[in-house]
């Protein structure tokens, strides 16, 4: 082994220590609101709790578990996200693959008029005004079917295809095999890496997008959780929430908000460390151009 | 089986086929094979000519006078050979400030948020303990999967006037709070600082693969010609990754314009508007709220065509500097 120089030795540390606090900057404000969640309401009044709870209770999250309200806009969510990844990957499937075969004709064409949806959209009106014309308006389906492809996702999946060796298909079509059957056998099997990660890419995305639903949504109902934090955040009790929510406060204790606000976000939390060796690769895909 | 009886096999294959394809026509044929494809291709076109093409009948509406009553083909041509809603956008206060929001916090956004994972990476790539690196690298990656209702509502914990983390730290030294999320200024800086920190990390990744591709024999010509870390960053990697670096920087000049609805909706207040109200809040508020249909499509038209211009020019600008462009 090579015998380092003191200096960068000393330079190895500073980076250690440089990344040190860039983790620490990333951590704090999640630490800040679990003390927060978890102290008593009287430390919280005085301004007491930074980093570690004081007053240590489980208060506000019994108080969340058991409010219907929260339990069932979780739910729905959960719901929502696992209908909507599944729909979305099928499509991310259905779009990707016949695109790698370059004798399919029309290919260039499709590729035009796919791209062209990445760099033009018709705007939030025009977008609007589709939905109410199909009835769409209030509707559960418009926080699925709209957003059911992402075309930055398909190409990410058409490039990992194409890095699977053709010899493979090809050796597969020679052996009589259909399109389809290479697709099921061969394909997919291959593909779990970037499935994940683009499983992952969709569920974060609806578990945390919100701007459909206040676009198109009216009836609270079918509110995904982060519409709710957002009202709970403002303080939004218009009469309508009020009425159909049961919203009772000017504001909620500082404790309840910040346990809502874990509750909605412990399960992203809990998911992606084990996926990042493969969203890693998946991101990679992503910026390497065909 | 024997290579020989394999041999034969094939041939026997090869002659049993060729005819084939010579005798029926080639359309048929193709389709015989290829219609799998297109099967399989229906579904995310109907999808794609429903949801991304259909809407833009609608991009009509900018320039006629809507009406609830009518379809959008028998509306009236609004005045002024239909630009009347362009016009009125440009006289209006609100449209004029939410446009030059959206270019100043953009460019805010890229000034600051583009370097960033540049130099995260850079630093990582000087870390030469592994399971560190991965720890730091899983930290610095979660704010990405925050939402920005989320992140806004940690910004609130952390920033708040009375009760926020940094503002107690900054009373319980002495000091006067400062209004992070009320003053217009503080507020751009916050706005940018947690973009900022939702992004380093994420934006990390393609450059640390890029940093992974680079020939490490370059490192070790440098050793021995005596060139120090920082040398080898400036003379090595830095050039080594230019390229990625360039192609991203357009897709960020293309978005100057652009820009999401989410983090903006989420981060503004009252006391802030006259720098938070960005244009796709704009159309919201005017559009979806204020029902003014015609107003606020012809400026999402004038945002998306604006948009494809910059995107166009920035993809020109690089290839006029020897980078390849997007496409």
């Amino acid at each position: 082994m090579k015998i380092k120089s003191r200096s960068a030795v000393v330079g190895d540390w500073v980076f250690v220590v440089i990344c040190i606090l860039v983790s620490v900057i990333c951590v704090v404000p999640m630490l800040n609101l679990l003390a927060k969640s978890l102290s008593g309401t009287e430390y919280l009044v005085r301004n007491e709790v930074y980093l570690l709870p004081k007053g240590f209770n489980f208060d506000a999250y019994k108080t969340v578990l058991s409010d219907m309200k929260y339990i069932r806009a979780f739910f729905w969510t959960v719901f929502l996200t696992i209908v909507c990844t599944l729909v979305s990957l099928l499509m991310t499937i259905l779009c990707a693959y016949p695109l790698i075969y370059p004798n399919l004709k029309g290919r260039g064409f499709i590729n035009v008029f796919i791209t062209i949806t990445m760099f033009f959209n018709a705007g939030t009106i025009p977008n609007y005004l589709l939905m109410k014309n199909l009835g769409l308006l209030d509707n559960p389906l418009v926080l699925i079917v709209p957003s059911c492809l992402s075309v930055y996702n398909m190409i990410i999946m058409r490039s990992f295809f194409y890095g699977i060796p053709d010899s493979l298909r090809e050796s597969a079509e020679i052996d009589g095999a259909s399109f389809i059957q290479i697709l099921v056998k061969i394909y997919i099997p291959l593909s779990k890496p970037v499935l994940a990660t683009l499983a992952l890419f969709y569920a974060v995305g609806r578990w945390n997008g919100y701007s459909d639903a206040l676009l198109y949504m009216k009836n609270t109902v079918f509110y995904p959780l982060q519409l709710l934090l957002y009202n709970i955040i403002n303080n939004i009790n218009s009469v309508e929430v009020a009425t159909q929510e049961g919203f009772s406060s000017p504001g909620l204790s500082a404790s309840l908000k910040a346990a809502i606000v874990m509750f909605s976000t412990v399960p992203i939390l809990c998911i992606y460390p084990w996926l990042q060796k493969y969203f890693i690769h998946g991101v990679t895909l992503g910026a390497v151009k065909e | 089986m024997s290579s020989k009886n394999k041999q034969k096999a094939q041939e026997a294959q090869r002659v049993q086929k060729t005819p084939k394809t010579h005798t029926k026509s080639s359309i048929s044929v193709y389709m015989k094979r290829y219609w799998q494809l297109y099967a399989l291709l229906a579904l995310p076109m109907i999808y794609l000519v429903v949801f991304k093409y259909a809407p833009m009948i609608y991009i009509q509406i900018a320039f006629k006078k809507y009406s609830i009553v009518q379809s959008v083909w028998e509306m009236p041509l609004a005045k002024n050979h239909g630009f009347e809603y362009f016009i009125q956008a440009f006289k209006s206060k609100d449209f004029l400030l939410a446009l030059r929001n959206t270019l100043m916090l953009n460019l805010l956004d890229l000034i600051a948020g583009f370097p960033a994972p540049i130099i995260f990476a850079l630093i990582l790539n000087e870390l030469c303990f592994s399971r560190f690196k991965k720890v730091v690298q899983t930290i610095a990656y979660m704010p990405h999967f925050l939402s920005w209702i989320i992140i806004y509502s940690l910004a609130l914990q952390l920033l708040a006037p009375t009760d926020g983390f940094i503002n107690m730290l900054i009373t319980a030294a002495g000091g006067t709070a400062i209004p992070f999320l009320n003053d217009a200024a503080h507020w751009v800086g916050t706005y940018v600082g947690f973009g900022v920190w939702q992004n380093f990390g994420w934006g990390s990744i393609v450059y640390l693969a890029a940093i992974a591709g680079i020939n490490p024999e370059l490192y070790e010509a440098a050793s021995v010609d005596g060139a120090g870390r920082f040398k080898k960053m400036w003379h090595i990697t830095l050039p080594c990754i230019r390229p990625t670096i360039v192609v991203l920087l357009i897709m960020n000049l293309g978005n100057i314009i652009g820009g999401g609805f989410d983090r903006p909706f989420a981060f503004q207040n009252n006391l802030v508007m006259q720098v938070a109200d960005v244009i796709a809040t704009y159309v919201y508020r005017v559009g979806i709220k204020g029902l003014q249909f015609s107003l606020t499509t012809a400026v999402g038209l004038f945002q998306s065509v604006v948009g494809v211009f910059f995107l166009l020019m920035a993809n020109w600008l690089s290839r006029k500097m020897g980078e390849r462009g997007i496409w």
